[in-house]
């Protein structure tokens, strides 16, 4: 099937088989590795990308259901050197360990503050509930979520 | 890494577009919305679809509103826009209760209220919220439209009565004065599927129970409904003592089987006490 994706505000036109995932159309076609691809089960949320700006498990999406649509990666947070205030968070905080989690963990940070800039703790927990960090660092990853609140518009770097 | 066999895909414009292409691929085609229960199982080989229809273009199965005294929701909202709802959350608290503990929010994003109920698992949470509150399923086909109460909507486990040409467009949720709705779950961590879970919506007249509600999931109760509550319930003092013996009732007419999420004994007692605390909460909420 023929379809055209926006992905970060690229448009990319490919032809795909209909069982494609939208994960892999993005790590092995486009090669945004960023987006990393976990439990295959929508359990583990490390796949998470916008999709019409929306959080949404990628390793469950079909790559043509993606078909019109925009698409938002963790490469598109930062910019360069200039990093979005919750990779800072991340930074600031160690929220990151392994970083398998990482990337999906950002971009629903990304959303959630976008829509409740000052999220208490509970918020958060729940917001990042269906994202599983195998090195159960979760309380730094809370923190930097709750950073990058306190910090909207970052530290420059 | 897990790829579902190879299967045709379109993309449906409208519902008569949506019937047509199912009429066109036949039984062993599917209907695609949210896809997170289809999906999985498509990796898994435990579904193998021959085609799939996407129906996640049809805006006019996308809303929320009150219309004819009945909640009337598309078969396309989002898990997510469900919880979002005011007026739903007002209307009938049991269905932001339950959203709230439907799977995680990133998966309540895609995931469709028509999808989960034509899913059937058996221990999908709406589709006790749904028998509780006595909502009626819109079905259309070819033919036309019928319209089937929900506790008459599921055939077994995974299995309903909307045919291989149809389509599940519509729930509705009969709006009663003076009642109250409300539902409780157990599970083992977040997002997970239900050990065991009760709904229940209450219609008070005064001190009493005029109509009584229970929907019960990942218990083997017959079509989600215990019934015998239900019966027990009705005409009688909305008490804490009936709602203790009601919770008891539903205990001991359902059939759960013991698996990796508990043993039977245990379930039961869930069952008794997760029936009595949403019959209490139902009841505060409907004002009495």
């Amino acid at each position: 099937m023929d379809i055209t994706v926006t992905v970060n505000g690229e448009p990319h036109r490919r032809t795909v088989e209909p069982r494609l995932l939208l994960v892999h159309l993005l790590r092995d076609d486009l090669g945004l590795t960023g987006t990393h691809w976990g439990c295959d089960t929508s359990n583990c949320g490390t796949c998470v990308v916008w999709l019409d700006d929306l959080p949404v498990k990628s390793c469950t999406v079909l790559a043509v259901m993606a078909d019109g649509k925009q698409v938002r990666t963790v490469e598109d947070l930062g910019h360069g050197a200039e990093l979005d205030p919750v990779q800072q968070g991340f930074v600031a905080c160690h929220g990151i360990q392994c970083g398998f989690c990482t990337p999906g963990m950002l971009m629903t940070a990304r959303w959630l503050l976008d829509h409740d800039p000052d999220p208490s703790e509970d918020v958060i927990r729940e917001a990042i509930s269906g994202q599983l960090c195998r090195c159960t660092g979760y309380e730094n990853i809370v923190r930097s979520i709750r950073w990058a609140a306190v910090h909207p518009d970052g530290e420059p770097s | 890494m897990q790829v579902p066999a190879q299967f045709e895909y379109e993309r449906a414009t409208s519902v008569e577009h949506a019937l047509a292409l199912l009429a066109k691929y036949g039984p062993e085609s599917r209907v695609i919305a949210g896809g997170h229960s289809l999906i999985p199982m498509m990796k898994l080989r435990l579904a193998r679809p021959e085609a799939l229809v996407d129906v996640n273009e049809l805006t006019e199965l996308s809303g929320i509103e009150v219309s004819g005294g009945e909640l009337r929701i598309g078969a396309l909202v989002r898990h997510a826009e469900l919880l979002a709802s005011a007026e739903a959350g007002a209307l009938f608290p049991i269905l932001a209760d339950a959203e709230r503990v439907i799977a995680d929010p990133i998966v309540r994003n895609r995931g469709t209220i028509g999808g989960s109920l034509c899913q059937a698992d058996p221990s999908e949470d709406l589709s006790a919220a749904f028998t509780a509150v006595r909502a009626n399923a819109v079905i259309r086909g070819e033919e036309g439209t019928r319209t089937v109460p929900v506790r008459e909507f599921f055939t077994g486990p995974y299995s309903t009565v909307v045919g291989p040409a149809e389509l599940l467009v519509e729930l509705r949720l009969p709006i009663r004065e003076g009642s109250g709705s409300a539902y409780a779950k157990v599970g083992r961590r977040a997002g997970d599927w239900a050990v065991a879970a009760a709904g229940a919506e209450l219609a008070l007249e005064g001190a009493d129970v005029a109509e009584a509600g229970i929907g019960l999931t990942a218990v083997g109760a017959p079509r989600f409904v215990a019934a015998e509550a239900e019966d027990f319930l009705r005409g009688g003092a909305a008490s804490a003592e009936r709602f203790e013996k009601a919770g008891f009732i539903a205990a001991g007419h359902c059939a759960p089987a013991a698996d990796q999420r508990g043993p039977v004994d245990y379930k039961r007692h869930l069952v008794a006490t997760l029936t009595t605390r949403a019959l209490h909460r139902a009841a505060e909420r409907a004002g009495g």
